[in-house]
């Protein structure tokens, strides 16, 4: 089970130099069901990924509190797993050793958790390649990789910082159609940072688009489509056309 | 048809080699005419093998061998940890850095009094000097692999449940640095190397081969002294090739993907 309760969050960056400081998000709230697909949307600077990160455990909040199943985020915990914009594969272990760390920290012996990650690695169609380094893996396939590592620790909710941002246009949306796939699958809650409309629309149950600087809620966009979505059809069309209008207000704002 | 292949795939760089042995003998042998200035390539060869006969070579291999042994393993165990810590706390990098910074440019070579004085006429004596010169490479390149961990690395490691820093130093920060650190030890290799000729020649042992330039110096028997420089030349460049094939074979076959 993933419920993930955002409540109040705001964060204010301190620099030495200056009095104050910048302040990344304000006030933000919002309530995930468990199992369900939210996008954070909103343009650059919004602090989109610097929630993703509080809810990681990575970064702190300098007010407010996250919670996962009704308990708050302290710290990094297997239970949230995530996938870096940048290409995080372990470059000195193979495919197999990367996919199997998680429960190597467990303590599960290598053997046993090689066994047990055969159906992840299945799952993102890297067979193949399970015995390949990082280096030898294009970007799409080093990707789908850091999936299945955050998948191999079988975490209630996946965070998802802009993992395609890198990766070219079509392997971009095969991944997202994959994606797709193992959500259905695995009854995970996803939450997936975006700068991208199309893919927020495509993938998502939810959009919660944010403001510039600081980021608060601007508007939570319920996505009433069923899914296979197309992504060319009149309604995903109107749907794009209304988020991307609430995105320019924002550029007209500052 | 192979075997003139081979000729020109390896022939420019074996007949450079004939040549250069060719121009020495007959400088040496036509020009020179004088053993104590340049011995020549074939005294050097008879030397040589009059030292093989003699059971000495074997034994002054083995005894700078020692040396650079009790040098390296030293500043392994030393300097690795130091570079560890330095290079993941802050505040001990706060700490040792001042020391490591004004002991640093100290050349290894002033060490050999203290290094008498400590250790006396022994192999630890020696090997004090190659630590001496080994530790600091050692010591700044595993802190500078430490320093440029990618926080990727580490906050993916994070999320995936290895938080402790003792796990995170071994699982992440260590791989991570290994090329770094092996550069360093490298480095190290070559200094130590010549550290111990120095250690040996100014009397911290009384046998190895760079004591045996020296001691042959003395006798006027240059053409010896020749094939201890060459043996020298030799045994590290061994040891180099050695530790580069396990190096590349083990521990960073990993990055064969990048340029280095």
């Amino acid at each position: 089970m993933g419920r993930v309760s955002v409540k109040n969050i705001s964060r204010i960056f301190t620099k030495k130099e200056e009095n104050g400081g910048t302040e990344a998000l304000h006030d933000v709230s919002f309530d995930v069901e468990d199992g369900e697909f939210i996008c954070l949307l909103g343009p650059s600077g919004c602090g989109k990924t610097t929630l993703l990160r509080i809810t990681a455990g990575l970064e702190t909040q300098t007010s407010g509190e996250i919670t996962l199943n009704g308990v708050p985020i302290t710290g990094p915990d297997p239970k949230r797993g995530m996938v870096f914009q940048q290409y995080s594969l372990f470059p000195w272990r193979t495919v197999i050793d990367n996919i199997t760390f998680g429960l190597e920290m467990q303590g599960i012996s290598k053997t046993e958790a090689k066994k047990q990650v055969e159906k992840y690695i299945d799952l993102v169609g890297l067979e193949q390649f399970k015995n390949s380094y990082p280096y030898e893996l294009s970007g799409g396939m080093q990707q789908r990789a850091a999936i299945a590592r955050a998948l191999a620790n079988e975490p209630e909710v996946l965070l998802m910082d802009e993992p395609f941002g890198a990766l070219d246009a079509q392997t971009r949306n095969i991944l997202q159609d994959e994606l797709l796939k193992i959500w259905e699958q695995k009854h995970v809650t996803f939450l997936f940072v975006t700068h991208s409309v199309d893919e927020a629309v495509v993938l998502s149950d939810r959009i919660v688009v944010m403001t510039a600087r600081p980021g608060r809620i601007k508007e939570i966009v319920t996505v009433d489509l069923p899914r296979p979505r197309s992504r060319t059809s009149p309604e995903v069309n109107r749907l794009r056309d209304r988020v991307l209008r609430l995105l320019e207000e924002e550029r007209f704002h500052r | 048809m192979s075997f003139i292949k081979k000729i020109e795939e390896n022939g420019i760089e074996v007949l450079s080699l004939v040549v250069a042995v060719t121009i020495w003998q007959i400088i040496a042998d036509k020009v020179i005419h004088n053993k104590f200035l340049l011995p020549s390539f074939y005294d050097v060869i008879s030397s040589f093998f009059t030292i093989v006969k003699s059971g000495l070579l074997f034994t002054d291999i083995l005894t700078s061998l020692l040396h650079f042994s009790i040098g390296i393993i030293a500043a392994l165990v030393i300097g690795i940890p130091l570079g560890i810590a330095m290079g993941w706390f802050k505040k001990t990098n706060r700490a040792i850095d001042p020391i490591i910074e004004i002991l640093r440019p100290i050349p290894p070579l002033a060490w050999i009094p203290f290094a008498i004085v400590w250790f006396g006429l022994t192999h630890q004596a020696a090997g004090f000097v190659i630590f001496i010169g080994m530790i600091f490479p050692i010591i700044i390149n595993t802190y500078t692999g430490f320093k440029n961990v990618p926080k990727v690395y580490v906050e993916a490691a994070k999320v995936l449940g290895c938080t402790r820093n003792i796990d995170l130093i071994r699982f992440i920060a260590i791989p991570s640095a290994m090329p770094s650190i092996v550069s360093g030890i490298r480095v190290a290799m070559g200094v130590g190397w010549m550290c111990l000729v120095a250690a040996e020649m100014f009397g911290v042992s009384d046998r190895g081969l760079g004591y045996q330039i020296w001691h042959n110096y003395y006798l006027h028997r240059m053409d010896v002294v020749l094939v201890y420089m060459l043996l020298l030349g030799f045994v590290g460049l061994l040891i180099d090739r050695f530790f580069r094939h396990y190096v590349d074979a083990k521990l960073l076959r990993w990055t064969s993907g990048t340029v280095v």
